[in-house]
């Protein structure tokens, strides 16, 4: 078993602050402020919540006391959305401080980024921005990987991303330059298979091939989500990675088969613009719980066959 | 190791964040040479993408920092305004509940935005809502600790304000504005004509806006910066001979605008 | 701060135990204007949602608003028609609506 997913920093001689809820072959959502009474009438819920870290890094306040209530009774993921990991500029040391101290006080289950970046200079640009996949890229993203690493006392999980382009400079594929951060740093991988679906309709590739190449042994998390549709300068479909409606049927078979391949990993549903009623999102939870528990026990994590 | 790729403007393994990013905040520019599409694809709308990421959450940013605001100005107004503001004062921070402190000052000189002097002051009294509703969590002073003060020694008395604590003075009735268009309610004419200060608290969970009476503004920000009761009830009443400091006691209290209170000491502050 | 006068202790102690009692309920206000100042004064405003979230999703891609470069601001008055500007009726002449900009509106 995979045991990047689980267990935050024990041993350490801190007191711990809240119970350790397992993530293990669980069902979760983004938490959204708004659901907050709903979910608290509703008591405990058989799922883990995922929090955008940043959101969470001003001193004091609601945000702090809603996340508070959540991880009292959930397991909590924290997954940073702007430490721009992907970037060629050092990291934001003072930002990576914020970071350690929100793990530190909420001791999540999962915490996880981006391969992407989203500052350079001075300028935060809030959008995951691509780069280019050689061996200097791949190098400079370790040493971040690394350094996060060290910093916060545990590993990471490093997130593949939508994208729209590509970079004539690239010379390794998305899923190469991935396994080999894995043999690198020791991180793991949080899977988006949503990107993996927006990623290959918008490059041209076979989203079944790259899940193929795909290091599953190594995910310690899965997410699911929906986007959006548009078209490229051919007239061509373009696909967003929008976060604003539920999960596509493709992208849901694409799940379906991967967790028969994997066995049960974590598994969150994001929807983070026009935010249904919580029903509305605990229901697409629901539907990703039924696929994982309908897997559960049928397959071995190690037992790994081509997707196709 | 870094300078030389930091001064090439050439090619380099790490100049792609060079490339990519003058375009995303300036339209006029070309996307990258550096990216494409699959099998030599065209990559304008692609990098267009990004352009609309950077762009229109930089605007929603905007728009849920400042609701009111976008309220009196109506969506497409307070877009266009925001749109301005995102390309020349992009965020430094990632943290997106930090952007915007420039936007008030903006409005203020924004050409077409002249005909609302108003519209700044409602802009950072939403500012400051946001900055304490994530402020600093701590316990307002207990009535019992004023209480407790000999009064010999209460003009010497100073104030530790609450983290949430902000003052904004307005030349307009810039509360009342606020008020009327932060919710969803209808908003009808406002009957205010009289210049309006506001303070700004956060004692528990909620942020609470008040209208401050005269001299009330005068009074907490002596108190704020430090300044002893005795010298910030005299400021006050010097700057309005209204000012009623009963009343003002009894609001600083109320309204949770202080944590602690020390005597001679520098313990205050 | 170079407020030379102070005011006396007396005062000062009248003016606190006046507002602790009524601050703890336990007494009228003396002035109805207190009241009036604080209550009216007071707008709690709830946030339920938090503003200016971070988040990984991306933007509606159809928009034109990354790349569009018309300065659709010339046209200023006539979109704050979607505003509470209009309905406000601030007192005042320099409350009044936005008139029209005679500007030329660069694209």
């Amino acid at each position: 078993m995979n045991d990047l997913t689980a267990h935050p920093a024990r041993g350490a001689s801190e007191a711990s602050c809240f119970p350790a809820h397992a993530t293990e072959g669980l069902a979760g959502t983004s938490f959204k402020h708004e659901h907050l009474p709903a979910i608290l009438a509703a008591g405990r819920q058989h799922c883990f919540f995922e929090v955008h870290a940043e959101n969470y890094m001003g001193a004091g306040g609601p945000p702090h006391d809603a996340l508070t209530r959540i991880r009292r009774d959930h397991p909590v993921s924290l997954h940073g959305v702007c430490m721009s990991i992907g970037g060629p500029q050092p990291l934001d040391k003072a930002h990576l401080g914020r970071f350690k101290s929100l793990i530190g006080r909420y001791e999540p289950a999962l915490v996880s980024e981006h391969l992407a970046w989203s500052t350079h200079e001075t300028t935060f640009y809030n959008d995951l921005l691509p780069l280019p996949y050689t061996p200097a890229t791949l190098t400079r993203v370790a040493d971040h990987v690394d350094e996060v690493q060290e910093a916060i006392g545990r590993p990471i999980l490093m997130e593949n991303p939508s994208t729209y382009v590509l970079f004539a400079e690239s010379t390794m594929s998305e899923t190469a330059f991935l396994r080999e951060l894995v043999r690198r740093t020791g991180c793991g991988l949080l899977l988006d298979i949503n990107n993996v679906f927006v990623s290959a309709t918008n490059q041209g590739y076979s989203a079944l091939d790259y899940l193929a190449d795909f290091p599953l042994e190594h995910v310690g998390e899965i997410h699911l989500a929906g986007h959006a549709e548009q078209s490229d300068d051919e007239g061509e479909l373009l696909l967003i990675d929008s976060h604003d409606g539920p999960v596509a049927d493709a992208v849901w078979k694409l799940f379906d088969r991967v967790i028969g391949r994997s066995g049960p990993i974590p598994t969150l549903v994001e929807w983070d613009s026009a935010i249904p009623d919580w029903p509305v999102l605990k229901a697409e939870a629901e539907a990703a719980q039924a696929i994982l528990d309908r897997h559960a026990g049928s397959t071995t994590r190690e037992k790994v066959h081509a997707v196709g | 190791m870094r300078s030389a790729e930091q001064h090439g403007r050439g090619i380099t393994p790490f100049s792609y964040a060079d490339d990519f990013t003058p375009a995303l905040l300036d339209p006029e520019r070309a996307a990258p040479a550096a990216v494409r599409g699959p099998n030599g694809k065209a990559a304008k709308k692609r990098y267009d993408v990004y352009r609309n990421n950077v762009t229109v959450s930089l605007i929603d940013a905007l728009a849920a920092v400042f609701p009111a605001t976008q309220r009196i100005t109506g969506t497409d107004f307070f877009r266009a305004m925001a749109r301005f503001h995102v390309r020349a004062t992009p965020p430094t921070s990632p943290l997106l509940f930090e952007y915007g402190r420039d936007f008030p000052d903006f409005i203020e000189n924004y050409e077409y935005a002249r005909q609302m002097p108003w519209l700044m002051d409602v802009a950072r009294i939403e500012r400051a809502w946001l900055d304490a509703y994530h402020a600093a969590d701590a316990e307002p002073l207990p009535p019992e600790s004023l209480a407790a003060v000999p009064a010999p020694r209460l003009a010497d008395a100073v104030l530790t304000p609450h983290p949430s604590t902000r003052i904004l003075r307005s030349r307009f009735p810039a509360v009342s504005i606020f008020a009327a268009n932060r919710g969803d309610g209808p908003v009808g004419p406002i009957d205010a004509v009289e210049p309006e200060d506001a303070l700004v608290t956060r004692p528990h969970l909620e942020v609470i806006i008040r209208r401050l009476p005269p001299g009330g503004a005068i009074f907490l920000m002596h108190l704020i910066e430090g300044g002893s009761l005795g010298m910030a009830a005299a400021a006050a009443l010097e700057e309005s001979p209204q000012f009623d400091l009963t009343a003002n006691i009894a609001g600083m209290v109320g309204a949770g605008a202080f944590t602690a209170i020390g005597g001679d000491e520098n313990d205050g502050h | 701060m170079s407020i030379r006068s102070t005011v006396s202790s007396a005062f000062l102690a009248s003016a606190v135990a006046t507002a602790l009692a009524s601050a703890a309920g336990a007494a009228p206000l003396s002035q109805e204007q207190v009241k009036e100042a604080m209550d009216k004064g007071m707008e709690k405003c709830y946030g339920v949602a938090m503003a200016g979230q971070n988040d990984c999703a991306a933007g509606p891609g159809t928009t034109c608003q990354g790349t569009s470069t018309v300065d659709y601001q010339g046209n200023a008055w006539k979109f704050v028609d979607g505003g509470t500007c209009a309905t406000m009726k601030l007192p005042g002449d320099r409350m009044g609506s936005p008139e029209p900009l005679t500007r030329d509106v660069p694209s």
